[in-house]
């Protein structure tokens, strides 16, 4: 049964990068050329989506730091680089908290190596890292990984294209309409204006919305940094007048 | 405290966080098998029904072709569609018979086709109104109801994420063999060029007698994929 009332705030495409951004150049084949269709009036398809309660997971599936080791017996088996809690909320556009929507993360080590088979780079892999995690907002909508911070690395774009260091990140929010994939970089990291792939964003405040913030109160003495990512889905909507 | 009324409607709401690439290696993350990794107990994949799902069991197979005419072979997709009677099954839940739910991914070798298995989905209306459960009233001369009250043609929504895209890009794979529910369709008859609604029509092949469903997608150029905005 679907509250028919629902709906989100549109979502502002020339705030996300354009499909065709002739800087980031494997987006010039793969982008359409036609108009999307816009649907004045999402239906029921649109206005639903997947819940995750249901799914469950594993007790390290939000630690990197302890889900990949090798040889915890030993208390040994950590992975190597910059400790770091990344953690946030999720909201809407109205500031209301998403609970329980599920939020996933995948990144490179601190080499700026990624356990893919496709991904042939000089660094080494970590034995003790993997590079996935997930997990669900609470009720208040936090979310909190335990991880390294994860090194930047070269890529084949322009001559000498870098990586700023960055997690990538899932969140699915309430409905399809709101699925988002973005990546957190690093606050002050220098590579990030270079990047021809954050410079797919037209505009710097939209940048902005993908900085991890250095957050020194929920860092560990003797332990771990912690960076602060919020993420902010999609607003939902009441329409409290009969459309006649 | 800012003064109420004196800023613009616009500046009192957040913005929505920007997208960026899902990137070529998307698989760690979310097609972990596909990456060359080991599972987790749970995973969110492809197998959309168990075979004691109620409905028609089908297998859809496709490919995503990019400007140039070659395979994209890192292309990752989601799935949300109806269960059999056409209602959506929001609780993902592995245990279940069926989940509207389902990832696949593009393979990196051979013909680099993505597969789901599932049952064909029911017809949904509008406002996704159980016609079994819910009432349909007699505002007929109401336009808004009415258009609530019309059935989709069965239909499944598709989102797709790879390197070079840079938001993802939504579609719906619709049913060869529904061309009475294709043609009442209200979202497909939104689509101005008849000949694009043929973009989103999946194939039927049989295949060692079972049912088995093609749809190529083109993200750019001749026979380019009809994409949506909602």
């Amino acid at each position: 049964m679907q509250d028919e009332s629902k709906r989100f705030v549109e979502r502002d495409r020339n705030w996300h990068p354009p499909a065709y951004a002739p800087g980031y150049k494997t987006s010039v084949a793969r982008s359409p050329r036609q108009a999307l269709v816009s649907m004045q009036h999402a239906t029921a398809s649109e206005l639903t989506g997947p819940a995750f309660r249901g799914l469950r997971m594993g007790p390290h599936d939000n630690d990197l730091l302890l889900n990949f080791r090798q040889d915890p017996s030993q208390g040994q088996g950590l992975p190597v680089g910059e400790r770091i809690i990344m953690f946030g909320r999720v909201v809407d556009q109205f500031g209301k908290p998403v609970p329980h929507t599920l939020v996933e993360m995948w990144q490179a080590n601190a080499g700026g190596r990624y356990r893919h088979r496709n991904d042939n780079y000089l660094a080494p892999l970590d034995p003790n890292f993997g590079g996935v995690g997930r997990c669900l907002t609470d009720e208040a909508g936090w979310y909190r990984f335990r991880t390294i911070k994860p090194g930047p690395y070269p890529w084949p774009n322009d001559v000498n294209s870098w990586r700023p260091s960055h997690i990538h990140v899932s969140v699915m929010g309430p409905a399809i309409s709101t699925r988002l994939i973005t990546q957190m970089y690093f606050e002050g990291d220098p590579l990030i204006p270079l990047c021809p792939i954050v410079n797919t964003l037209k505009d710097p405040d939209a940048v902005e919305t993908m900085v991890g913030r250095l957050d020194m109160a929920r860092s560990r003495p003797m332990d771990c940094l912690a960076y602060r990512f919020d993420l902010v889905v999609r607003g939902e909507l009441q329409t409290y007048f009969e459309n006649q | 405290m800012k003064q109420p009324n004196s800023q613009p409607a616009s500046e009192l709401m957040l913005r929505e966080t920007a997208s960026q690439t899902a990137g070529p290696y998307v698989h760690i993350g979310l097609a972990l098998a596909a990456a060359g990794n080991p599972i987790r107990d749970e995973e969110i994949w492809n197998e959309m029904a168990r075979p004691e799902a109620e409905g028609e069991h089908i297998e859809i197979v496709g490919t995503v072709i990019d400007g140039n005419g070659d395979l994209v072979r890192d292309a990752f997709l989601e799935a949300w569609q109806a269960d059999s009677k056409g209602v959506y099954q929001r609780e993902y839940d592995l245990e279940k018979p069926f989940n509207s739910f389902g990832r696949t991914a593009t393979t990196f070798e051979h013909g680099s086709e993505w597969t789901l298995r599932t049952v064909k989905p029911g017809r949904v209306r509008v406002d996704g109104i159980d016609e079994a459960h819910g009432a349909i009233d007699d505002k007929e001369n109401d336009l808004a109801s009415a258009r609530s009250a019309l059935l989709m043609a069965p239909h499944i929504n598709l989102s797709l994420f790879a390197r070079g895209i840079n938001i993802h890009l939504q579609t719906r794979l619709y049913f060869e063999d529904e061309a009475e529910a294709n043609a009442e369709c209200p979202v497909l008859s939104r689509i101005e060029s008849p000949a694009r609604r043929q973009t989103l029509i999946a194939r039927r092949e049989e295949v060692d007698g079972k049912v088995r469903y093609r749809f190529d997608i083109r993200l750019q150029g001749e026979g380019e994929t009809v994409f949506f905005d909602f």
